[in-house]
């Protein structure tokens, strides 16, 4: 199938390959299905973009490329949802907010994106972990950790 | 319309068939709620969702030049 994305224009993709998101996310409770796409020359980066509204498309990178430590502890209820069987099968990512420079810009620890890339299921966790903000600065965490 | 109930300590609200809250705790100006419910419906502090949500909304709003700033990004490491 043919999907409109809002930083490669029209891709195609297989629909099994799509992602579930059965209650959505926060704020966009209606998108359901998602893509996961992947930036040329730049692996690090992901693109989570809706398959109903082209302009909901979130950039996503490893939580753990920010801090090595990062983890989350999923509770029943979403390793149930995700139908998670494994930890092989789960792929955690998180949502950047892009500020005009780089070194501005913040990753969202506190509610991750988890995926079980085997079952195509996903869910945005919400940790009630303090430690974690929805907006660690991307660059002062790597610094530390270095 | 909301309803309003007064409840002490280690008394519980009955919601529907399966959500109970308990008032566990009364400590100042603070009250903690025990809350029990099904699995499948998410409990949140109220402030935690609102800031995801809004979050969520601006990590939306990049520019198209998303893809620019990644690549100048990747000449600078």
């Amino acid at each position: 199938m043919n999907i409109d994305t809002k930083y490669f224009g029209q891709v195609t993709i297989k629909e099994k390959d799509l992602f579930s998101f059965p209650k959505g996310l926060p704020g966009f409770s209606s998108e359901k299905k998602f893509a996961l796409l992947n930036i040329p020359d730049n692996p690090a980066f992901l693109i989570l973009q809706s398959t109903t509204d082209v302009n909901v498309a979130f950039v996503m990178i490893s939580p753990h490329q920010v801090d090595q430590n990062y983890e989350v502890k999923l509770d029943v209820a979403t390793r149930e949802l995700l139908e998670i069987e494994s930890i092989e099968d789960v792929h955690l990512l998180g949502i950047i907010t892009l500020k005009d420079t780089f070194s501005e810009s913040t990753i969202n620890l506190q509610a991750p994106i988890i995926l079980n890339h085997k079952q195509r299921l996903g869910k945005q966790y919400i940790t009630n972990h303090k430690a974690y903000s929805t907006r660690t600065p991307i660059a002062s965490v790597r610094e530390q950790g270095a | 319309m909301m309803l309003v109930l007064t409840r002490k300590l280690n008394e519980v609200i009955q919601i529907g068939e399966d959500i109970e809250i308990k008032i566990v705790g009364i400590e100042g100006d603070q009250i903690k709620l025990g809350i029990t419910a099904p699995k499948e419906i998410d409990v949140h502090r109220k402030e935690i969702y609102l800031e995801i949500q809004k979050e969520n909304q601006e990590a939306i709003n990049n520019g198209l030049d998303l893809l620019h700033i990644l690549k100048s990004q990747e000449k600078n490491t």
